[in-house]
């Protein structure tokens, strides 16, 4: 499903909103969620999962085409973390298996 | 640090596409709920300038309950992985700094 499946299949949902809107509405949740990691902020989704940061040390890394070795910064990554309901209805067996609950 | 919830998601559609309160908090259940769901059914989500979740197939592995050192198998499941797309990964990247200092 791409971005512009998950518009048309909300559009169909809520016919007083026009294509437009619906791209609109789309753009501002997932903006607001980029933002919201890019000012170090977490994301928390009910069912759904989480969104935080992680913190990558700094290390040094190697220039793949001269092979000069180069400094790399520490720097924060994106991660995300699935939720109960996402992690239960994603799998293939769903309630099974002891870690479902990590 | 604050968190952003889907309270705030439906504030925000509130304010910026002009949504009712109800419309906006059920748009933000909906939009969660599209992209669950596309997840359950096995089909990959691409959300562009964003990030992708994707599906992995695990096949049954040992492990072990950490609390009685018992041995016991995870069964085979399947789980979601969420890739930041180069340009979430790159903007996080460019204020890690401001991160780190505050």
């Amino acid at each position: 499903m791409t971005k512009s499946e998950l518009v048309r299949l909300l559009t169909a949902r809520y016919p007083q909103l026009v294509a437009r809107d619906m791209e609109m509405a789309v753009k501002t949740v997932l903006d607001a969620m980029s933002q919201s990691l890019v000012s170090g902020a977490r994301i928390e989704i009910r069912g759904f999962g989480s969104f935080g940061l992680n913190h990558r040390p700094p290390r040094m890394g190697r220039n793949p085409k001269t092979g000069e070795k180069v400094q790399v910064p520490e720097k924060f990554v994106p991660h995300f973390k699935a939720g109960k309901e996402l992690r239960d209805r994603v799998n293939l067996l769903p309630g099974d298996g002891q870690e479902s609950g990590l | 640090m604050t968190t952003l919830t889907k309270a705030e998601l439906a504030d925000l559609l509130f304010e910026k596409v002009g949504l009712n309160k109800r419309e906006a908090k059920e748009l933000v259940d909906d939009f969660f709920e599209e992209i669950r769901s596309a997840l359950a059914s096995g089909d990959s989500v691409k959300l562009s300038g964003f990030g992708n979740f994707q599906l992995r197939t695990k096949s049954q592995r040992p492990g072990r309950n950490p609390k009685t050192g018992e041995e016991i198998p995870i069964s085979a499941r399947r789980v979601v992985t969420f890739h930041a797309s180069q340009k979430l990964k790159a903007q996080v990247e460019q204020h890690s700094g401001e991160l780190l200092e505050s």
